[in-house]
């Protein structure tokens, strides 16, 4: 029996979300509202103490409590993605709660706790912590999408992901028992050590329940279609929190069951994976083609990432899931990126959503719209920047495991969403000027800038996300 | 006997269930719910599971289902109206359903399970010990992790409900205890002279 004190280094940022997600709660709870700026820095504070605990941690790969969660290098890479993208949403949700009159405190408190889940999720390593850490993400996940609740569309958004969200829990639990049914036991290695001799048709029936429930949480075609209204009704930094952090967090969960808990049955879940990523990057470049709203646009957009990204799981091997983690890296860079020019679309004081509001970006705004621009090249995948990059690795493991026909359907599909992106640019640099926005605080400057020029970066030095990259995939096998 | 009582629970169990589809009184729907969870209770009890009996008892007839019926007399919901569709997608729902149902029962029909799955899920049962502490014995020690993690689940719960439900509206007079007992003869009570047939 391990000393409890060695079980909690490897569960150390989880104890320190929730101890100080707590903690958090009772000071707002004493403080009121008038207490939601401290909490809000608390909680930033608290999401940067949980990534410094896993950076400087040096220890071996370890399962703790009775094989309920694994701590390897691919978890501790994930959770730093989920936490620093939960930690960007808070900093540029700030302002934008001020303006519409949500400073709740409960905002930052229901995105830690949301992180919490994420966390749970990431280093799940048997179908309960699986399962549990999946319903703290989306429950909290579910009250943020409807958190301005005296708007008709987000209390719609929160609804809608509610009832679907609900749908696919159910779906994915009744899968889990099937897995369970088959195997005798919960943990994931339980379930490849019984799936590795013979995988008959009720297990993969299992399977393919659960990697419904998951392509829901990412929303992966064809299982998407929450994701448009859901990410144009939620409040702006809520979109820009479930478009990163979360996604992060089911692609992980997803990587993690394919790898570990069926390796004996590759054959089966490669199909599924492999009709995900065609149906999401076609769905994802040609949906997004008519879209007006630029949330919507960023929708389909991340449809056709978590496309991208399951094309290098669908490789399954090495090389494939150090695609998965670096194209997550830079997809999550972007995204937040993204996110923060469109927190600054604000004209006389109300935000605007419309791509067409851009129009003339260069001329009313001209610093703006260079960092947009390049997040648009980025996203489109146009070298050099790290877009580029990270389809790059994708590809390259998919071509790399013989899977031809999905790594063509993967170019063409970023040729043709490189399209949408691409009008974006020219809407900003070459059509009359729409009115001129309002300037914008520093937290969502710096945030665009920052993200912008580290896609820059990342072309001139990868080395540190490319090892660390190497270093998580490798823990998986 | 064993086998007469659970074709009794489970006939009542399916009949009630039926009814609470197919009522036309809410009321009723829930009332035979509540039915078809103490029938349930009956079947658990036969399997020798009688925490979960326990469980389904109190917490899905005592709260749940009362909850459910106060919502449902409660709330001015015209069920006729909610129904109005339902022949409309009738046809669309019963096909879905079937097809799930073959699927189901063709995988129920070629069912097996790994070979080693039965000394995987068996756990020694201590000798007098009841179900109900040796579910208690493990859910403190070995599972513990897991019973944090329901609670921040419920936390969470609470934390939405409070914050998507909960109005603070300003006009509203409230009882305060201690200004009432604060309240003194001097600042509260003003003596006019009124002089004689004017008013104030």
């Amino acid at each position: 029996m391990p000393f409890l004190s060695e079980i909690f280094q490897h569960f150390l940022p989880e104890t320190i979300l929730a101890v100080g997600v707590m903690t958090l709660l009772l000071i707002g709870a004493w403080r009121g509202d008038k207490g939601f700026a401290l909490v809000d820095e608390l909680a930033v504070a608290l999401l940067g103490l949980a990534i410094v605990s896993i950076v400087l941690s040096v220890k071996p790969d370890r399962s703790v409590f009775e094989g309920a969660f694994m701590d390897d290098a691919f978890a501790r890479f994930m959770k730093v993605l989920s936490l620093g993208a939960a930690l960007v949403s808070i900093i540029l949700s700030h302002d934008y709660l001020r303006r519409a009159g949500l400073e709740k405190f409960e905002y930052p408190i229901l995105i830690i706790l949301s992180t919490l889940g994420m966390m749970l999720l990431i280093s799940a390593d048997n179908l309960i912590a699986f399962y549990l850490g999946l319903e703290l993400m989306s429950l909290a996940l579910y009250v943020m999408a409807a958190f301005a609740r005296e708007d008709g569309r987000s209390s719609e958004a929160g609804l809608k992901y509610f009832v679907l969200g609900a749908l696919s829990s159910g779906m994915m639990l009744y899968g889990a028992s099937l897995l369970y049914g088959f195997a005798g036991t919960v943990a994931f290695s339980g379930i490849a050590n019984a799936v590795s001799a013979s995988a008959p048709i009720g297990v993969v029936f299992g399977l393919v329940f659960v990697m419904a429930g998951l392509a829901f949480k990412m929303s992966a075609a064809p299982f998407h279609m929450w994701t448009p209204d859901v990410y144009e009704g939620a409040p702006t930094p809520v979109t820009a929190f479930f478009a990163s952090a979360a996604k992060a967090a089911a692609v992980a969960v997803t990587v993690r069951i394919v790898i570990t808990a069926f390796p004996g049955a590759d054959q089966q879940w490669r199909q599924i994976i492999v009709f995900l990523a065609i149906a999401s990057t076609l769905l994802g470049s040609f949906a997004a083609i008519g879209q007006t709203n630029i949330k919507r646009l960023m929708a389909y957009s991340s449809i056709g990432h978590m496309g991208f990204a399951l094309i290098g799981l669908a490789a399954g091997n090495e090389i494939g899931i150090r695609g998965v983690a670096i194209y997550l890296a830079i997809y999550l860079v972007m995204t937040l990126g993204a996110f923060a020019a469109i927190l600054a679309m604000r004209v006389e004081g109300k935000s605007v959503e419309n791509i067409s509001d851009l129009a003339g970006l260069s001329r009313t705004n001209g610093l703006m719209a260079f960092f947009l621009a390049m997040l648009m090249f980025s996203l489109a995948g146009i070298p050099p920047l790290a877009g580029f990059f990270a389809k790059y690795y994708v590809l390259l493991a998919a071509v790399d495991a013989g899977l031809y026909p999905l790594a063509v359907v993967g170019v063409l599909a970023s040729a043709v969403a490189a399209f949408y992106y691409l009008r974006v640019v020219k809407i900003m640099y070459f059509d009359e000027p729409a009115p001129h926005f309002d300037p914008s605080p520093l937290a969502v400057r710096a945030v665009l800038a920052l993200s912008t020029i580290s896609l820059l970066v990342f072309w001139i030095y990868p080395t540190p996300v490319m090892d660390a990259a190497s270093v998580a995939a490798k823990s998986l096998f | 006997m064993a086998a007469v009582l659970f074709y009794i629970f489970a006939t009542i169990m399916i009949g009630s269930a039926c009814v609470v589809i197919f009522a036309r009184n809410p009321v009723h729907s829930v009332l035979f719910l509540i039915l078809a969870f103490c029938n349930g209770a009956g079947l658990f009890l036969l399997a020798g599971a009688e925490f979960l009996a326990m469980i389904l008892i109190v917490v899905y007839v005592g709260a749940v289902a009362v909850l459910f019926l106060f919502v449902v007399m409660m709330l001015d919901v015209d069920f006729a109206e909610l129904k109005q569709g339902f022949a409309k997608h009738l046809p669309l729902g019963l096909g879905v359903g079937v097809v799930v149902m073959v699927e189901l029962g063709l995988i129920a029909i070629g069912w097996q399970s790994a070979p080693n799955a039965p000394y995987a899920a068996a756990s020694p049962m201590l000798a007098n010990v009841s179900n109900t502490a040796a579910l208690g014995q493990i859910l403190y020690t070995k599972y513990a992790v897991f019973f944090e993690a329901s609670a921040m689940v419920l936390l969470t719960a609470m934390i939405g409900a409070i914050v998507l439900t909960l109005h603070h509206r300003p006009n509203v007079k409230r009882q305060k205890i201690s200004d009432q007992n604060a309240r003194t003869r001097e600042n509260v009570i003003e003596i006019k002279k009124v002089p004689f047939r004017t008013g104030v």
